[in-house]
């Protein structure tokens, strides 16, 4: 049961991104909301959840929140305090089955700008870079994106593609030498939760979040988006997982 | 096939591997002499101008602050720069020191976007090469190889790819397209560590990051410690030697040498230096009065963390570490 609106955006992302996590899998969780997102999943439905943290840090019992994807707490009690070589060698190797991924803009076929606005050598916003998302996207099998919906978000035309989608369209990642039978999954937003049509590999539409149409998806998305045929409703965040984490995971919040 | 694409570069850094092969036969101290020196010494000994610069872990975590705020004092410049950087990358291009940075991620992860590397982007005064964090670390495993290049399978397709200096190739076995990422050798790498002894062999207690190839692409390999411990505790556990000795050219002790950043399982951030940091830099000019204040208003690095708060702000943060 949820009490209506006793949330805000952030709880609503972050509890949705914790529902994508499957239990006993390998994860690179990058610092923010997939943190906060993991944290909550091995706490609920996935004990087992392998947190992987790229400068080396695997499997955490995320006990304290990490402030950074290098940090002490990303390794803490863990099986494995490794390398970026490790961890990017083994998601090189297929180890890794999930990655989650940020972004300043996102195009219609999940390619990701976390690089600049503008022109690249004179941008109008420089912002941090890859970072490792490249490598997540890259070698992963599959990616979720996490980001607030938005019509400069959500664009039909990256101004710098940082991190690989599905490129161009189906086979393009394959063409362009990157493994088969991977790339992006989801993309969980504060409006839906959208997937990539099979044939095209086209975003699409999968779930509503609570209070969200259709039409506001789509006008607060910058490109044209596909509808499942079974389209549902995400479930808003529960009592319990709003319980977690306002007292357990964040309670001095730092992220909601 | 399509044509087989190039990044447009420039390349920064290309050693030949053969010259580097002559050069570390020729330099580097292959005996167990004792190489303990002073952050003041050390930098003054090996960096100069014009030289290529890199520092690890990178960020908050396991920095070589004490080394890196010398640099500053010191003021060599104009420097290229591998990385990575939160804290120390983010001061050495607030100080006006770098020139060309091969970049990967420059930020401060959830407090946003760095002032500093904006402007200095956005007004085109450092000029930036793309690479991603993974490429970054295996072309040191390819100069730590004594390689040219390595391939990979990152990069490929996007425009990281198309901003840096990698290339594509053909696999000769498999057919398939890959990565070439060229070998990054460092004239000068600074690495801050657990331990070490006088010698220079290194341990790391918690994650490695990228401690191990940075240090063998290194020319000259600055270690800053925590502690300097006998050369017997080194030999009760060799197998804890991630760095070892002959590729160490100074070693300097630097307790709380990566302060503001946190030291794995010794002391945690100082959060609230880091954030008066951030917002300090906001502006250029606060960014110059943070460096005056904290960089050359202190004469060295037992100065710095005195004025940080002595042993009194130590016991605190000690006391926040996180524990085994």
């Amino acid at each position: 049961m949820a009490a209506k609106e006793a949330y805000n955006k952030s709880e609503m992302l972050i509890c949705s991104a914790a529902r994508q996590m499957e239990d006993g899998a390998i994860c690179f969780i990058g610092t923010g909301i997939p943190m906060l997102a993991a944290a909550l999943a091995k706490r609920t439905h996935a004990p087992r959840l392998v947190a992987a943290f790229e400068f080396g840090g695997m499997g955490p019992d995320l006990e304290r929140l990490p402030v950074a994807v290098g940090d002490s707490r990303t390794f803490h009690r863990a099986p494995v305090a490794g390398s970026i070589c490790d961890l990017m060698e083994a998601a090189a190797r297929g180890m890794v089955e999930y990655g989650f991924l940020g972004g300043a803009q996102i195009d219609m076929f999940g390619n990701l700008n976390a690089t600049v606005i503008g022109d690249h050598d004179k941008p109008k916003v420089r912002f941090p870079g890859s970072g490792g998302a490249n490598d997540i996207g890259s070698l992963c099998w599959r990616t979720i994106a996490v980001m607030r919906h938005g019509k400069q978000r959500f664009v039909p035309r990256l101004d710098f593609l940082t991190t690989a989608g599905y490129l161009t369209g189906p086979g393009a990642r394959e063409r362009a030498g990157l493994a088969p039978g991977a790339g992006p999954f989801r993309v969980v937003t504060d409006l839906a939760i959208l997937g990539y049509e099979p044939a095209s590999c086209r975003m699409q539409v999968l779930k509503l979040q609570p209070g969200a149409t259709l039409e506001a998806v789509r006008a607060e998305t910058g490109f044209e988006l596909l509808v499942a045929a079974d389209l549902a409703d995400n479930p808003p965040p529960t009592a319990e997982e709003l319980r977690l984490l306002r007292e357990e995971i964040d309670p001095e919040h730092l992220y909601t | 096939m399509a044509e087989l694409k190039s990044g447009r570069g420039p390349l920064i850094r290309m050693l030949p591997p053969d010259e580097v092969r002559a050069w570390m036969r020729a330099n580097k101290p292959k005996g167990q002499v004792s190489k303990l020196m002073t952050e003041r010494e050390a930098i003054a000994k090996f960096v100069r101008p014009e030289q290529y610069v890199g520092v690890e872990l990178y960020g908050g975590v396991r920095c070589p602050m004490s080394l890196v705020r010398e640099l500053v004092r010191q003021r060599i410049g104009p420097l290229d720069l591998a990385g990575q950087g939160v804290l120390e990358n983010d001061m050495l291009i607030a100080a006006g020191l770098v020139r060309r940075l091969d970049i990967t991620y420059h930020g401060y992860e959830v407090y946003g976007t760095s002032p500093i590397l904006r402007r200095a982007c956005e007004s085109g005064k450092v000029q930036t090469v793309e690479w991603s964090n993974a490429a970054l670390a295996w072309r040191f495993k390819a100069a730590a190889m004594g390689l040219p290049f390595l391939p990979v399978r990152s990069m490929l397709g996007t425009g990281t790819f198309d901003y840096s200096g990698a290339k594509e190739i053909l696999c000769p076995f498999t057919g398939v397209k890959l990565c070439a990422i060229p070998a990054l050798h460092l004239d000068v790498g600074l690495i801050h560590v657990h331990r070490a002894d006088e010698f220079g062999n290194c341990q790391i207690d918690g994650i490695t990051g990228f401690a191990a190839e940075m240090a063998r692409a290194s020319k000259r390999l600055i270690v800053s410690a925590e502690e300097i411990v006998p050369h017997l505790e080194i030999q009760k556990a060799p197998d804890r030697t991630l760095i070892p000795y002959f590729i160490v050219d100074a070693v300097v002790h630097a307790p709380g040498g990566s302060l503001p950043g946190e030291m794995p399982y010794l002391y945690w951030r100082d959060d609230a230096h880091i954030k008066a940091y951030m917002e300090a830099v906001q502006t250029e000019e606060g960014a110059q009065r943070y460096l005056q204040e904290w960089v050359h208003g202190t004469r060295d690095h037992t100065d710095f963390v005195k004025k940080l708060g002595g042993e009194k702000r130590l016991a605190e943060l000690r006391a926040e570490a996180t524990t085994r």
